[in-house]
C-alpha cells in the first residue's frame, strides 16, 4: 500500500559491503515507507541475500561505504541484537537448529528481550503462553511445536512457518523475508503468505527477497526491484515480476548495460 | 572463528583467594618415612600403616600412565608437600565452636556456611581444608538414624573395623599409579555408612578446599550402603589461584549391597590455570562404585569445569544381578585446559544395565576427550548398555575427541553407542541476535540446552548452581 506521506522506515544510500575482502554490494539505494511491500528479485549472486544480512548486521559482512537509516536512526551503529529489538526482523532462508532449547523458551526469551529494550517489564510464563497460543493461529501451527527444540527435526515447511510465527510474535517494523518461499509446497506457501499478509499493517513494511514470481501471487508487492551486480538496476510495480517470469532477466540486464554505457 | 566467540570464555575465578593460616607442614618429598609420619600424625591403627606401606612399595614399581590425551611437564613427586594441616585445629573436634574462625570465614566465603545458625538447611557437610577435615555438620542428627558421616581420620579411630573391611576393596592399592600414590599418602576425606533399610534423612556433601600452594591433596572417600539403604552425596571443590600446579589425586570408593542405591554428584571447580595456561590443579582422580548386591544402583553425575588437567573415570562394577550403573557428565574446558574423562561400566552379573550420557564442551585452545569402556563379561546374560557422547566446540581452536572401548563376551548383551559433535558458530549466535537475544544469553541458552539431559539428573540445589557456573565460565567468549 503506497502512501507518499507515510514515514520512511528504511533508507539505504550508496551502500557498499564486502565479505572476505570481496565487494558484493556496490552502491545500493533503497527507500521503504511504512505500509509498503517491496520485492527484491535477481539472479543468484546478485547480492540479494548479502543485502538482507548486512541490514541485520551479520558479523561476516563488512560495510565499506554508504549509509543505512532505520526509522531515522543510524543502523550501522547498532549491534545485531539491538537492531532486532529496534524492529528489524530477518526471516532466514535456512533457519538454524538449536538442540535442547525449546521453541517456547526461545520465543519467550526473544519476546522479553524486545520488551526489555522498550523499557517494559518481562512477561511471565503464563501470560506468555496465552499470547503465543493466539499467535500460533497465524501460521496454523499446533501447540506441540512449542515443546520441541527450536527447528530440530522440523521439515523445511515447518521451519519457514516457525520463522513467520516469530515474526507474528515480535511484530517488527521491518520484516525481511529471505527466500522464504524456497522449498515450500503450495499449501505451505499459502499458509506462509497468508501469515505475512495478516501481519502487514499501515505501520510496518515488508521486504521480500525471492527468485520467483510464485510467492508474489499471494503477497502482492507495491514495488519490484531487480538486483544485479550488487545494486538495484531497475524498479517497477507488480507487473515487472510477471514480466521477469515470462521473459527472464536477460533483457533487464541488457537494458541496464546499454543505459550505463550510453 | 572471530575473536568475538573466544572472548566469552574468560571469566575471572572468584574462589582464587588464599587463607592466611599457620599450618603444620611436613617437609617436601616422599619416602617410607614420610608415609610413616603421616600415619603417626593421624594416630592410625596398625592395619592402616601396613596398607599405606604396601601401597607405597607398589607405587615405586609403577609408572605414570601415558595413554591419556593430555600433555604436561613431568611431575616432581619429591617437590610436593604431602601433609599440611591448620595448626590451630584441635586433634579431635568436639563442636564447631572449636573450629578456627578463620576457617569458618573461608568456607563462608565459598558459600558453604558451617556455623550452627547458617548451615545449609537439608544438607550435611564435611568440610576439608588441605589435608584435614575441619568440620562435619549434622553428625548427631544423622546418628539418630544410625548413619555414620565423619572424616575418614575420625572413622579410623571410631570405626576401624568398618574401614578395614571396605577400604581398598573397590579400588585395590595397585589399581593405577595415582591410586597407589593416594593409598600411600591420603590425608583425609569423608566416610559414610548407611545401615540396612535406611534412607539417609538428608543429602550428604563434602567440600574440598586446597589452600597451601605447595601441598598436594590426596583425599579418600568411602561410602558403604547396606542392603535396602539409599543416599545422595554431593561433592564440591575449589582452590586458590597459584601460578604453580597442584596435584590432586583422590580416590572415591562406593559399595552398594542388595537393593541399595547411591547417587554421587560432583561439581568440580578447581582453579583451572589462567588464560595463558599457567597454574591450575592437576586433577588425577580414581572413582569407582561396586554394585555388590542384586538390584543395587550406583549413579555418578559430574559437572567438571575446573582443573588445568582432568583425568577421571568414575566407574561402576556391576556384580549383583539386575544392578544398574549410570554416568551423567558435563565436562567444560576453556583456555588451555585439558580433560580426558569418561567412565567404565563393567557388567559381571545377569541383566545388569548401564547408561552413559556424556557432554563435552571445549572452548579456546582447550582439549576435551571422552574415554569410556563398556565391558560385558561372559556371565552377564541379558546385560544392556546405552551410551551417548556429545561434543560441542566453541570457536575453531579447541578440540574434542571420543574414545569408546566396547568389549562384549556374552552374545545376549545389547550395547548401543551414539556420538555427535556440534559447534557454536557465528551463524547460530547471529540467529539468536536477530531475535534480540544478546550473545551472552545465547551461549548460556545453547549450553544449557546441550547439557539438559545431565542437569536433569543433578539434585535441585546443584542443578541451578551448575547452570550458573557454566554461564559464568563462558562469559566473554562472545561479544
Amino acid at each position: 500500500m503506497i502512501n507518499e506521506n507515510s514515514d520512511i522506515i528504511l533508507s539505504v544510500r550508496d551502500l557498499r559491503a564486502n565479505v572476505d575482502g570481496t565487494e558484493i554490494l556496490k552502491g545500493l539505494n533503497l527507500e521503504v515507507r511504512a505500509g509498503e511491500i517491496h520485492a527484491i528479485m535477481g539472479l543468484n549472486g546478485s547480492g540479494k541475500s548479502t543485502f538482507s544480512k548486512v541490514l541485520a548486521g551479520h558479523p561476516d559482512y563488512e560495510v565499506t561505504a554508504g549509509e543505512i537509516h532505520f526509522k531515522g536512526q543510524d543502523l550501522l551503529e547498532l549491534d545485531p541484537h539491538d537492531r532486532a529489538t529496534a524492529g528489524i526482523f530477518l526471516a532466514f532462508q535456512y533457519p538454524l537448529e538449536i538442540p535442547g532449547v525449546s521453541n517456547r523458551d526461545f520465543l519467550r526469551v526473544a519476546f522479553n528481550a524486545h520488551r526489555k529494550a522498550r523499557g517494559e517489564d518481562e512477561i511471565d510464563v503464563f501470560d506468555f503462553d496465552d499470547l503465543i497460543e493466539e499467535k500460533l493461529n497465524v501460521v496454523r501451527m499446533d501447540a506441540s511445536f512449542l515443546d520441541r527444540s527450536v527447528n530440530e527435526g522440523f521439515s523445511g515447511g515447518e521451519k519457514k512457518r516457525n520463522e513467520i510465527l516469530q515474526m507474528a510474535l515480535l511484530e517488527p517494523a521491518l520484516a525481511i523475508l529471505d527466500e522464504t518461499d524456497s522449498g515450500l509446497d503450495i499449501d505451505a506457501l499459502k499458509t506462509v503468505a497468508g501469515g505475512v499478509n495478516q501481519l502487514s499493517t499501515p505501520g510496518n513494511a515488508v521486504v521480500l527477497i525471492t527468485h520467483y514470481q510464485r510467492m508474489l501471487d499471494y503477497i502482492v508487492p507495491d514495488y519490484v526491484h531487480v538486483m544485479a551486480d550488487g545494486r538495484i538496476i531497475t524498479t517497477g510495480g507488480k507487473d515487472l515480476a510477471k514480466e521477469l517470469e515470462s521473459r527472464g532477466y536477460e533483457w533487464v540486464l541488457k537494458e541496464f548495460r546499454t543505459g550505463v554505457t550510453a | 572463528m572471530s575473536a568475538s566467540v573466544q572472548s566469552l570464555v574468560s571469566q575471572p575465578y572468584k574462589y582464587g583467594f588464599t587463607t592466611n593460616i599457620e599450618a603444620d607442614v611436613i617437609p617436601r618429598g616422599l619416602s617410607e618415612d614420610v608415609v610413616r609420619m603421616i600415619s603417626a600424625k593421624k594416630n592410625e591403627p596398625e592395619f592402616m600403616l601396613e596398607f599405606r606401606l604396601r601401597a607405597y612399595r607398589k607405587w615405586l614399581t609403577m609408572a605414570e600412565p601415558v595413554w591419556p590425551n593430555v600433555k604436561y611437564p613431568p611431575i616432581d613427586y619429591q617437590n610436593i608437600v604431602y601433609y599440611s594441616a591448620p595448626k590451630t585445629q584441635p586433634k579431635k573436634l568436639g563442636s564447631l565452636d572449636e573450629v578456627d574462625p578463620t576457617l569458618l570465614d573461608t568456607f563462608e566465603k565459598l558459600g558453604i556456611p558451617l556455623s550452627e545458625q547458617k548451615r545449609l538447611a537439608n544438607v550435611a557437610v564435611d568440610a576439608i581444608f588441605d589435608s584435614v577435615s575441619v568440620a562435619t555438620t549434622f553428625k548427631e542428627k544423622l546418628a539418630e538414624s544410625g548413619v555414620i558421616f565423619c572424616s575418614i581420620s575420625e572413622a579410623l579411630q571410631e570405626h576401624p573395623d568398618l574401614v578395614e573391611k571396605y577400604l581398598g576393596t573397590v579400588i585395590p592399592i595397585g589399581d593405577n599409579y595415582f591410586a597407589a600414590l593416594n593409598s600411600a599418602v591420603f590425608s583425609d576425606g569423608s566416610f559414610v555408612y548407611i545401615p540396612k533399610d535406611t534412607q539417609c534423612p538428608m543429602d550428604l556433601s563434602t567440600y574440598f578446599r586446597i589452600n597451601n600452594g605447595d601441598s598436594g591433596q590426596f583425599e579418600r572417600t568411602l561410602i558403604v550402603a547396606e542392603a535396602g539403604s539409599s543416599v545422595t552425596y554431593l561433592e564440591g571443590c575449589t582452590a586458590p589461584m597459584y601460578d604453580s600446579n597442584q596435584l590432586h589425586a583422590a580416590i572415591v570408593e562406593l559399595v552398594a549391597m542388595d537393593d541399595a542405591s547411591i547417587n554421587y554428584s560432583t561439581v568440580q571447580n578447581w582453579f583451572a590455570g589462567d588464560e595463558n595456561g599457567k597454574g591450575g590443579i592437576y586433577n588425577f582422580v580414581t572413582k569407582r562404585g561396586l554394585c555388590a548386591g542384586k538390584n543395587s544402583k550406583i549413579s555418578w553425575t559430574q559437572v567438571e569445569t575446573g582443573s588445568a588437567i582432568t583425568w577421571k573415570y568414575p566407574s561402576c562394577v556391576l556384580v549383583g544381578d539386575n544392578s544398574v550403573g549410570e554416568f551423567y557428565s558435563v565436562a567444560l574446558t576453556n583456555n588451555y585446559q585439558q580433560a580426558d574423562t569418561g567412565t567404565k561400566m563393567v557388567h559381571v552379573g545377569k541383566n545388569t544395565r548401564s547408561t552413559i550420557i556424556s557432554k563435552g564442551i571445549s572452548a579456546a585452545k582447550s582439549k576435551n576427550s571422552y574415554r569410556g569402556l563398556v565391558k560385558i563379561g561372559p556371565k552377564a546374560e541379558g546385560a544392556r548398555n546405552y551410551s551417548q557422547c556429545d561434543s560441542m566446540l566453541i570457536g575453531d581452536t579447541s578440540s574434542a575427541n571420543t574414545f569408546p572401548y566396547i568389549q562384549v563376551q556374552n552374545s545376549t548383551a545389547q550395547v548401543e553407542h551414539e556420538a555427535s559433535t556440534s559447534k557454536i558458530g557465528e551463524d547460530q549466535l547471529f540467529y539468536f541476535a536477530q531475535r534480540g537475544i544478546s550473545p551472552e544469553d545465547a551461549v548460556s541458552m545453547i549450553i544449557s540446552g546441550f547439557c539438559r539431559d545431565v542437569f536433569n539428573k543433578l539434585p535441585m540445589e546443584f542443578a541451578a548452581e551448575a547452570d550458573k557456573l557454566l554461564a559464568l565460565k563462558l562469559e566473554n567468549t562472545v561479544g
